[in-house]
């Protein structure tokens, strides 16, 4: 769920930053009459984004004891602390394993599926469409509990099929885990990118498709010279999107848990991490300083993918 | 005058001052309140709130809690008690937690597992009860569970439950293999390896690392490697009654005898109630367990004390709660007297009717549930055998001031070992590092 909801949200910002900024214009008294539309969003976004970042940035600054303890300022010593955090960066690499591994399937999958339902050759697209995107609506916490039945090695899923052939894997043990997790993410996913991506196809004039027949192009040729680059900014979102989602990987690891506590450690994830050390042992301050690294480690890493994307684009 | 000096005696001197001014905040109310005060209350008190009446609310996730709310308020009239069901055990605990670090918005009465009862009374978030004469109820219940209400000097609940371990054993699984119920740890290790061998599909017990269960074990080998008096904390997780217990689990967990099902999942169920599980030991709320859980197992199942390491009848407390006063309240003397109601006087029998084993001295030695002959253990009269469990607890247990924090990272160190199937001095190990860590830069002074 948090994946999406995150999403959501960035496509509204995507979608505000796109926009060209408008030219320098002087500032007269009509100006005012814009804040009182934008006012009510404002109060709200400082509210609920602005002042819980602020507050966390805060809380980063100081050293808090649980217990008979005093609280005292120690400037940046809890960023100090994270970089040189085994367990952050085990979680850290895990996400970003996951990133270079799951995303680009997901993505693939979706992008053959939208070009797939575009091409106009299947039967029942719309019915497609809606089985695909399904999942998605699936809520993420009974998604996850209902693959977690299907891992079992006991009763589940997994235990008939190794019946079946006679193998014995284990998607819960600690060499699947991550995988399984993946394959959890991609089928909750893949419908979401898949419209983004089909969206898209469909702003593509059918006079250039038109045009691209009587010259001669084969159905792979379009793809490739016409959809492809057509979609080139609807996967650069799609991936920046899956890129924060990654990295805030959480509901899964977290309901997978309960069943399994010795392979998903309370800093299987970073998210997970900053979870446990604020909600099992109170270590508010430096779950705070874990947050704000992550963060800032996203944003990082989905601001170099955009510039690169932009980058291509102008080519 | 003191010399003040260092961290230590700063902490204690904010903690007189925390003490004094929650004494204050609470005897103003209680002035206000013309019922009772916090501060310095006596037995007199409760009858008179009571008879006062008002509002308290009580956080708990109990089954028996809405009979005895109603019973409670038929009782009492004048007195209103909202009863929040705030999530069961670490998501009640972080609620909790939240509202004390908040400073109100918690409940006045809550219940607190045993072993998360010193993390939430030692800080001083608790009202301590012998201000209102709670200490003379000590011959009204079992030592071990009476124990388990203390922490330091205080005294900061009364036991609602308790969970003196037993062996449940399915009788079928065990004639299948002609075994013998073991009594000592020694012939249950023997059985484990004769069910392998017969049928690996089967195991003797499950077991995939399970914080509550190891520090039973411990407990019940004798170990004691908890200690803490308030700030300062020994924990020494190597020691003699430690390593008892690994050299007889490290032959289970390392020959793979054990299956790795977590309890408390859907598998668990199911394994307990087709066979694959042949044993298994649990408190003495387990019975409540088994009827409501586990139906296909029904007639199968059997209870018998504890195997022990010597064959003398010795056994450990899983599980169990308390109902304990928030500091935070701002009517404390209502609250104890809701707490006393409820695990004291009549709140005890809607409790006993809704299938939990009490732990007041007069109902665990009363014939009626004492020989009660129960259906679900092909009419076994199991009380009889948990009863009798009752008073073979080992006596000297304490859990860590921050035993929910433990239990959190126990499945990152101590799980490691059971996933490898390796020795468990290794996990245990690196548990104990982990927790003197972390009890060190929380305030209290480690080993």
């Amino acid at each position: 769920m948090s994946q999406g909801v995150t999403q959501l949200e960035r496509s509204r910002e995507g979608r505000g930053a796109a926009r060209p900024p408008v030219p320098g214009r002087r500032w007269s008294r009509s100006d005012t009459k814009g804040w009182i539309f934008v006012g009510p969003f404002l109060a709200v976004f400082a509210l609920t984004f602005l002042a819980p970042i602020g507050y966390a940035a805060y809380l980063s600054l100081f050293r808090a004891q649980a217990f008979f303890g005093t609280t005292e300022f120690v400037g940046l010593d809890n960023y100090v602390d994270v970089f040189t955090d085994d367990k952050f960066w085990d979680g850290s690499f895990r996400v970003l394993l996951f990133l270079v591994v799951q995303v680009p399937i997901m993505l693939g999958l979706a992008l053959v599926a939208a070009l797939a339902i575009d091409s106009a050759r299947l039967y029942a697209t719309s019915f497609f469409r809606l089985v695909i995107f399904l999942p998605y609506a699936v809520p993420g916490v009974v998604a996850v509990l209902m693959w977690g039945f299907m891992y079992g090695t006991n009763f589940g899923l997994a235990a008939d099929l190794n019946d079946l052939f006679g193998t014995s894997i284990a998607p819960l043990s600690s060499n699947w885990m991550l995988a399984s997790i993946a394959n959890i993410v991609t089928w909750e996913f893949v419908g979401y990118n898949m419209l983004i991506f089909y969206s898209a196809l469909r702003t593509v004039p059918g006079e250039i498709y038109e045009a691209a027949a009587l010259d001669g192009a084969g159905a792979l040729r379009t793809v490739l010279s016409i959809k492809i680059p057509a979609l080139r900014g609807a996967i650069l979102i799609a991936t920046i999107f899956s890129i924060i989602g990654t990295f805030q990987l959480f509901n899964e690891p977290n309901i997978l848990r309960t069943l399994e506590p010795n392979v998903i450690t309370t800093y299987y994830t970073p998210n997970l991490y900053a979870y446990n050390l604020s909600f099992g042992g109170q270590q508010y301050n430096y779950s705070a300083t874990v947050a704000i690294v992550m963060g800032l480690l996203t944003a990082v890493i989905a601001y170099a993918v955009q510039l690169r994307g932009s980058r291509e684009a102008m080519k | 005058m003191l010399i003040i000096s260092g961290r230590r005696a700063r902490r204690r001197i904010a903690l007189v001052a925390a003490a004094l001014t929650a004494a204050s905040v609470l005897a103003g109310c209680g002035s206000e309140d013309a019922g009772g005060s916090g501060g310095e209350g006596t037995a007199a008190d409760l009858d008179a709130a009571l008879e006062e009446g008002g509002t308290i609310t009580y956080w708990t996730w109990t089954p028996s809690a809405e009979a005895q709310v109603a019973a409670f308020e038929d009782q009492y009239p004048n007195v209103d008690v909202k009863l929040v069901n705030a999530g069961t055990g670490n998501d009640h605990y972080t609620k909790l937690q939240n509202a004390i670090k908040a400073g109100s918005g918690g409940p006045d009465v809550a219940q607190v597992e045993y072993k998360a009862l010193p993390q939430f009374a030692l800080p001083g978030e608790l009202v301590d009860l012998r201000q209102y004469g709670f200490d003379e109820f000590e011959s009204d219940y079992t030592p071990s569970t009476w124990a388990s209400v203390q922490a330091g000097d205080g005294l900061y609940g009364l036991p609602q439950d308790s969970g003196p371990m037993a062996l449940f054993y399915n009788q079928e699984v065990f004639d299948e293999h002609k075994l013998e119920v073991p009594t000592t740890w020694d012939e249950y290790v023997e059985a484990a390896r004769t069910i392998k061998k017969e049928n690996p599909s089967q195991c003797i017990t499950n077991d995939s690392g399970d914080a509550g269960f190891t520090t039973s074990m411990i407990w019940q080998a004798g170990g004691t490697p908890f200690e803490s008096d308030g700030e300062s904390v020994t924990i020494d997780l190597q020691d003699e009654g430690t390593l008892k217990w690994t050299g007889v689990w490290n032959q289970l967990v390392e020959n793979e005898l054990v299956c790795s099902i977590p309890g408390w999942t859907e598998e668990w169920y199911k394994a307990l109630g087709d066979g694959t599980i042949a044993s298994i030991a649990l408190g003495a709320w387990a019975p409540g367990v088994f009827e409501q859980s586990v139906l296909e197992g029904a007639g199968k199942w059997r209870a018998a004390p504890m195997p022990t390491y010597d064959g003398k009848p010795a056994t450990a407390e899983n599980g169990g709660s308390t109902q304990s006063v928030l500091k935070q309240s701002k009517n404390p003397a209502l609250a104890a007297a809701f707490v006393r109601w409820l695990n004291h006087d009549e709140g005890v029998e809607p409790f006993l009717e809704s299938g939990g084993f009490p732990a007041t001295v007069a109902d665990l030695e009363d014939p009626a549930f004492v020989d009660k002959k129960l259906d679900y253990f092909g009419g076994q009269q199991v009380n009889q055998v948990l009863t009798e469990a009752a008073t073979q607890v080992v006596e000297g247990w304490q859990y860590l001031p921050y035993q929910l924090y433990a239990d959190t990272i126990y499945g990152d160190t101590v799980g490691k070992s059971y996933q490898t199937h390796s020795a468990l001095e290794g996990g245990l190990e690196a548990w104990q590092e982990a927790l003197v860590k972390y009890g060190d830069e929380q305030g209290f002074s480690v080993n």
